[in-house]
């Protein structure tokens, strides 16, 4: 039951955050400065994380490839690269971003509800849900794809960097793994699940601090929800997407 | 001119305020007073719409703005609107935007609503930061200010779109005598020239005195006297005497 109840709320809440804005310059200077507190001050521990996966994903696959004599080497980069893109940089790295992101919208919204500048804003006869999370979806669903992009590109880099380094494969066959049989649909599917799971994370993390009630205590569990809530949320549309885009 | 009729709300089966009926006088200051924990808080969130009432009715001069028949339209939200851009409210805990500064917290709405160039509005700004006498505060950040200081950005926020209704919570608890009656003066000034319908929430007996135009005395929830500062010291009503007069040696004075 309590389900349903979250769920029109939700719904009710996205309403709101979509209905027309009082004024597109404020809501344009707000989603500059959403760009920058989602995804600009993401870009380092999403490089990190990035470099170190691609570093792993081929280590491990060169350790398998090794023991299978008939596995050409540049099965590495091969490996590598579609394990990357289809998988581990769209949606590995949306699940940290919604630890990381989640958190700290929801902890943003929580305390703006229970010291009610939330209330202040309404009173001013501002559409408080539109003028605090439209501009956050819009930023997260432009920003998220590049920081995909470049977690695919330094993944692979840390692939060929690791791989070469130890010699477990040289950086020939690497980048022609890389290149063997290559489909730039796969990259257009992980970037329509990016896209997904941007609003998927700001919207269920806003939607967890926006409606926070009570006080600091509160504001720390509804931060542990928005991550909860919105990595499960983005692990099933995961698993609904793939099947209805690859499936 | 706002008028409250028959309000009652309750949380949960416990009712917090019962059947209240106020006019609130244009170009007056009227204060509501009344004990912590009376209800204050939730009546003045409740003409504003913070707060649903389960029952009665608000108007504002004749706008309908909070019926419980009509809440479940649509239209009754636009109407709201409209109404609560005509609302400053200042809140018992200042409420400011913690990531703008003071100058970008009085800014706030003037951009949301006018279309005064950068200029304007900065001038507007000071203009009504001046009045509450904070004039060097301007690039500091919320969380830099004492509570006093807060306050007072609040109530210049609350001014700076010129409303026609101002509410204010609490705006001299935790201020100092002095900053207290200058806070209290600038908004009963504001009130007269502007004609504003000003209602303060209160249980300072001096703005009582020295500013309550209008005073409603709230106990339990219910409105329990109503009069001017000049009539509540001969009210014979044991509770507000009990209220007005809570200390020992003020009580000996009446007697
Ligand atoms: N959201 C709420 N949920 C449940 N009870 C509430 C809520 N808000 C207020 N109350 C209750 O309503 C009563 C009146 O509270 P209110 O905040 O209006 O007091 P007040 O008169 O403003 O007091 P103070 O002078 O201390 O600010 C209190 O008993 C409080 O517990
Ligand atoms: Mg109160």
């Amino acid at each position: 039951m309590e389900l349903f109840y979250h769920l029109g709320r939700y719904y009710m809440m996205l309403k709101l955050v979509f209905k027309r804005p009082e004024k597109w310059s404020i809501y344009l200077r707000q989603i500059i400065r959403e760009i920058d507190s989602i995804g600009i001050s993401s870009i380092g521990i999403v490089a990190i994380l990035s470099v170190f996966m691609g570093a792993v994903i081929c280590i491990q696959t060169a350790f398998g490839v090794d023991g299978a004599a008939w596995m050409p080497l540049y099965a590495v980069g091969f490996t590598a690269r579609e394990s990357i893109i289809l998988e581990f940089s769209p949606t590995i790295i949306c699940l940290i971003l919604a630890g990381k992101v989640g958190s700290h919208i929801s902890s943003e919204l929580g305390t703006m509800r229970v010291t009610e500048q939330i209330d202040a804003l309404e009173i001013m006869g501002v559409n408080s849900a539109g003028y605090l999370i439209f501009p956050k979806i819009i930023a997260a669903i432009f920003i998220f794809p590049f920081l995909i992009i470049m977690s695919m590109g330094l993944g692979l880099f840390g692939g060929w960097f690791i791989g070469v380094s130890t010699g477990a494969v040289t950086s020939y066959e690497y980048i022609y793994g890389i290149q063997y049989d290559f489909q730039p649909f796969n990259v257009t599917y992980a970037l329509i699940k990016t896209v997904f799971f941007a609003f998927i994370i700001i919207s269920v993390s806003a939607y967890c601090g926006y409606y926070t009630k009570g006080g600091a205590l509160e504001v720390g569990k509804s931060s542990t929800k928005a991550v909860v809530y919105s990595s499960i949320a983005v692990l099933l549309v995961n698993l609904l997407l793939t099947q209805l885009i690859l499936g | 001119m706002i008028q409250v009729s028959n309000i009652s709300k309750s949380f949960g089966g416990k009712p917090v305020l019962r059947d209240i009926s106020i006019t609130f006088e244009k170009g007056k200051a009227n204060l509501i007073i009344g004990q912590s924990g009376s209800g204050k808080t939730v009546l003045m969130k409740c003409m504003v719409g913070l707060l649903e009432v389960d029952e009665g009715v608000v108007m504002y001069d004749d706008r309908l703005f909070s019926d419980k028949s009509t809440t479940a339209h649509s239209s009754n939200g636009v109407n709201r609107q409209s109404i609560r851009r005509d609302i400053g409210m200042m809140f018992q805990g200042g409420a400011l935007f913690d990531s703008q500064t003071v100058e970008e917290n009085v800014i706030f709405p003037l951009s949301m609503f006018t279309n005064m160039s950068e200029e304007e509005k900065l001038d507007r700004a000071n203009f009504c930061l001046d009045r509450v006498h904070l004039e060097n505060a301007n690039k500091l950040f919320p969380a830099e200010l004492s509570g006093g200081m807060q306050k007072r950005v609040a109530i210049a926020r609350a001014i700076s779109m010129n409303p026609k209704y101002l509410f204010c919570d609490e705006p001299n608890s935790g201020l100092d005598p002095k900053t207290a009656i200058v806070i209290d003066n600038l908004i009963h000034e504001i009130t007269h020239e502007f004609d504003i319908t000003t209602i303060i929430n209160s249980h300072d007996m001096n703005s009582v005195m020295e500013i309550g135009d209008k005073v409603v005395f709230i106990h339990n929830g219910e409105k329990w006297w109503e009069g001017t500062n000049e009539e509540i010291l001969s009210a014979d009503n044991e509770e507000l005497n009990d209220f007005i007069f809570a200390a020992k040696y003020l009580k000996a004075l009446k007697k």
